[in-house]
């Protein structure tokens, strides 16, 4: 019933809002639509998957090596593919496209290894335990989603806002060039992004394989779907827009898969973002893409 | 009493809290030289991004011979006999100087879609014409000899030359020139205002934006002055060089880009 | 001579739908190129693809429309979506756009997924194999004439001024929206031609042929083929539909090398591989010649 459904949508919304705050840290820092961000969040989950039954180890240091594993590929991307393009003044679409192969790199890497068949955590690693609470179903795994997510964006929401970190990040934003010109290390804070974001995907992807508990390499595609609709739906570069458009989808999705159809389910993500998109490109809270050098 | 070729009046803009313009009046003549001065951040380029559609005003009336402009499309304003130059140079860097200016003569150009695809003999015809009068307009500023070159490849000075051939392609009645002469030396400047003289004495109308005060001195039949988005003097170029107010508002500044 | 013959027998018998496919790919690709001369990145072409399909499909299975008459309907069909998304969709501009016809796809392909007339996720089977090699030969040639014809005229012009300077082409007195539109719904055209087609040699299509990754792969073949002219996306064409084949040995690993030649592409040929300044600039370097 309703409380239900609600939880669910909650766990989910938490899952995309984090998902979502990675994209947008890129885009909102680089000026980059990251499209392999769905990929990296693909290979977090395996990652973790692999410490947990590899190494056997426990799993929140498995999300912990999904994380680094994650962020240490975000970073090469950046240093490897972004970096030239930033150094040659590509126009926008252009990295865009870059990140399209790398993600199809790291899919097509992560089939040929792992296989399609999708994987699960082995039982005894998931958070054990249930709650009720009046009629709805309450999982230890996803109060513990639901608190990693919010808690890994309160402490990004944190930085960003009140440290000097955050406020070079801002202003790296608003314009790189005055920013380098005022001493701040762009191109290191560059890096560190794409390390930071791609870890937030990473860890997003660990969170939603112990949530549907299945891992394939097709995983990322539709996730990165709808990390766009979110960013678009929340504006682009803006970290509020992210988590009220995360958990709006979450919402939105549920419902609709719970009282429409299931499939029908996945379009309302599609057709939202193009609604939103020929109403309000910039999204409820977003700003302009083209921004001065 | 000369024809007015465009007319503003009590044309304000804001964006959000800030008022870019206020009240703004006044006319060019057709068959003049128009100079807008004012110290940077006046508001001048805003005028000509009004008057050229890519803004709309929050009040008052832009009339071009008569009709209003309000609320029309730039590529219609265009067609009505308004050209542009911009302060900032926006040639198309990856074709050559001839397609540059031919993209000028766009709506020149007469022929279907059946001509397009079948060669007809009116089609070669307004092609070829079309490449003749632009090579005309190139040598008129004297590029034709460059005119295979890509745009990209021009220093400073010679982009200007193509901007300027490129807006003249679009057969306007009035010219709108955003500093024309910013980068150029003396001599280039000198051969601009022959040019321009020119043009004004085939009937053109032009209407400039310039910091070179010995510029537009030397060269505009009239002059209006822009300072914190009000015009604070109007006339020809004695009044205004001798106006208090003007002086007051460049604090003495010296002309020189 | 008649060995030759033999071998070619085989060779055909073999490869024919290979080469077919070579041909549609060209077409996707032109399609994509059309759009993007006028600096517009839609991924919305393999969806006009799939329409174009499946409109035609149907009209032979269900209607028994003649084969002419169903190519032209599986042009006209995305062509008409096409123009009702166009007028608001291309108010957007980069990004936005792309993302606007990516999600647009998306919505078409769920669309397809769960119609009952469409067969849903089986798909349609069955369909006749109606087309014929000179048939492709025939339309891609069409495409080539018409967009090569475009090209050289003032629409060509328009389109490549509103790709660099959209305020500058304005200010020349060009219609941005109309011709915007114009390579928009040309595009869906082909691109629904280039699906109708497919459809007749390959008996069966399903919704996953004309998703996302579709849309990439075309993208990457124009990217790769080189954006500057016409010959390019023939050739990103024929070989990113070659190399999966000779590739076959990778088995799951034959998308890490498309991947790998896209970001490879765009790192060290920017234009991509047919770049007619690049190979006049380094023919004058090897002979001395200058042009």
């Amino acid at each position: 019933m309703l409380e239900q459904q609600l939880l669910n949508a909650l766990t989910l919304g938490s899952v995309y809002a984090l998902f979502a705050l990675g994209f947008t840290l890129v885009f909102g820092v680089l000026a980059v639509i990251n499209l392999s961000h769905g990929a990296l969040f693909m290979v977090g989950s395996y990652a973790a998957l692999a410490m947990v039954t590899r190494f056997n180890a426990p799993l929140w240091l498995a999300m912990l090596g999904a994380m680094l594993v994650s962020g240490t590929l975000g970073l090469l991307v950046d240093v490897l593919v972004l970096k030239p393009l930033r150094l040659r003044n590509a126009p926008h679409l252009i990295p865009m496209i870059a990140t399209i192969g790398v993600s199809i790199m790291l899919t097509s890497a992560a089939q040929g290894l792992f296989g399609a068949e999708a994987m699960r955590f082995p039982e005894e690693t998931l958070p054990a335990g249930e709650y009720i609470v009046g009629d709805v179903h309450v999982r230890a795994l996803e109060i513990a989603i639901v608190l990693i997510s919010f808690i890994l964006m309160a402490v990004m929401f944190t930085i960003l806002k009140r440290t000097q970190l955050g406020r070079a990040l801002r202003a790296i934003s608003e314009s790189p060039k005055a920013a380098w010109l005022l001493g701040i290390p762009v191109e290191r804070l560059f890096h560190a992004t794409s390390f930071v974001a791609s870890a937030l995907g990473g860890i997003a992807g660990v969170l939603i394989a112990l949530d549907f508990n299945a891992i394939t390499p097709g995983m990322g595609q539709p996730m990165l779907h709808k990390g766009v609709a979110v960013i678009i739906l929340g504006g682009m570069g803006d970290i509020r827009g992210a988590l009220i458009g995360g958990l709006f989808l979450g919402f939105a999705e549920v419902i609709s898969k719970a009282y429409l159809s299931s499939q029908m389910g996945d379009a309302v993500a599609f057709g939202l973002l193009f609604l939103i998109l020929l109403v309000r490109p910039a999204g409820l809270f977003g700003r302009q893409l083209e921004r001065k050098a | 009493m000369s024809n007015t070729l465009l007319s503003i009046r009590n044309v304000s803009k804001r964006f959000g809290g800030l008022h870019v313009l206020q009240d703004v009046n006044f006319e060019v003549p057709a068959g003049s030289i128009y100079g807008l001065i004012g110290p940077n951040g006046a508001g001048k380029t805003t005028v000509f991004n009004l008057v050229t559609g890519l803004l709309q005003p929050n009040g008052g009336n832009i009339d071009f011979q008569g009709e209003s402009l309000l609320g029309l499309p730039s590529h219609r304003i265009t067609h009505r006999g308004i050209a542009r130059t911009f302060q900032n140079i926006r040639i198309f860097k990856e074709m050559d100087l001839l397609e540059n200016v031919m993209v000028g003569l766009h709506d020149h150009l007469e022929y279907g879609t059946l001509g397009l695809l079948f060669n007809t003999p009116g089609y070669c015809r307004a092609e070829k014409k079309a490449r003749e009068r632009a090579l005309e307009l190139l040598t008129w500023v004297g590029l034709d000899h460059k005119a295979d070159l890509l745009a990209d490849s021009l220093s400073y000075g010679d982009q200007r030359k193509l901007e300027f051939a490129r807006a003249l392609a679009t057969e306007p009645k009035l010219l709108l020139l955003d500093e024309p002469v910013a980068g150029m030396n003396p001599s280039e400047k000198t051969v601009l205002m022959e040019e321009i003289r020119n043009i004004r004495d085939r009937g053109y109308g032009v209407f400039m934006i310039e910091h070179d005060m010995r510029f537009v001195m030397g060269l505009c039949d009239r002059i209006a002055v822009l300072n914190f988005g009000r015009i604070i003097a109007e006339g020809n170029p004695d009044q205004i060089r001798n106006n208090p107010d003007v002086i007051e508002a460049y604090l003495g500044k010296e002309d020189d880009q | 001579m008649s060995s030759m013959a033999t071998w070619f027998n085989d060779f055909w018998s073999t490869y024919s739908t290979l080469v077919f496919t070579v041909g549609v790919h060209a077409m996707m690709a032109l399609s994509l190129w059309l759009t993007l001369s006028c600096g517009l990145l839609s991924l919305a072409n393999a969806a006009f693809m799939g329409i174009g399909a499946y409109a035609s499909a149907l009209l032979t299975l269900q209607a028994g429309w003649s084969f002419p008459a169903v190519l032209l309907a599986g042009g006209v069909a995305p062509a008409l979506v096409a123009l009702v998304i166009g007028v608001p969709v291309l108010r957007l501009s980069g990004v936005y756009l792309a993302m606007a016809t990516l999600a647009f796809g998306e919505v078409v392909r769920i669309t397809i997924l769960n119609m009952d007339i469409t067969g849903g996720p089986e798909g349609l089977n069955g369909i006749p194999l109606a087309t014929e090699g000179w048939h492709i030969l025939l339309l891609l040639a069409l495409t080539i004439y018409v967009l090569h014809r475009l090209r050289r005229s003032k629409v060509g012009r328009a389109f490549e001024s509103i790709k660099e300077d959209e305020v500058a082409a304005r200010l020349m007195g060009i219609n941005v929206a109309r011709y915007k539109l114009l390579a928009f719904v040309l595009g869906s055209f082909i691109a629904g031609v280039a699906g109708a087609l497919n459809a007749h040699f390959t008996f069966f299509i399903s919704p996953r042929e004309y998703g996302f990754e579709n849309a990439v792969d075309f993208l990457t073949m124009t990217v790769l083929g080189g954006t500057s002219g016409l010959v390019g996306p023939i050739l990103g064409g024929t070989i990113l539909t070659l190399l999966p084949e000779l590739l076959r040995f990778l088995h799951d690993f034959r998308s890490l090398v498309n991947g790998a030649v896209l970001v490879l592409v765009v790192l060290f040929l920017p234009k991509g591989i047919w770049e007619p300044r690049r190979v006049r600039a380094w023919w004058v370097r090897r002979t001395g010649v200058s042009k």
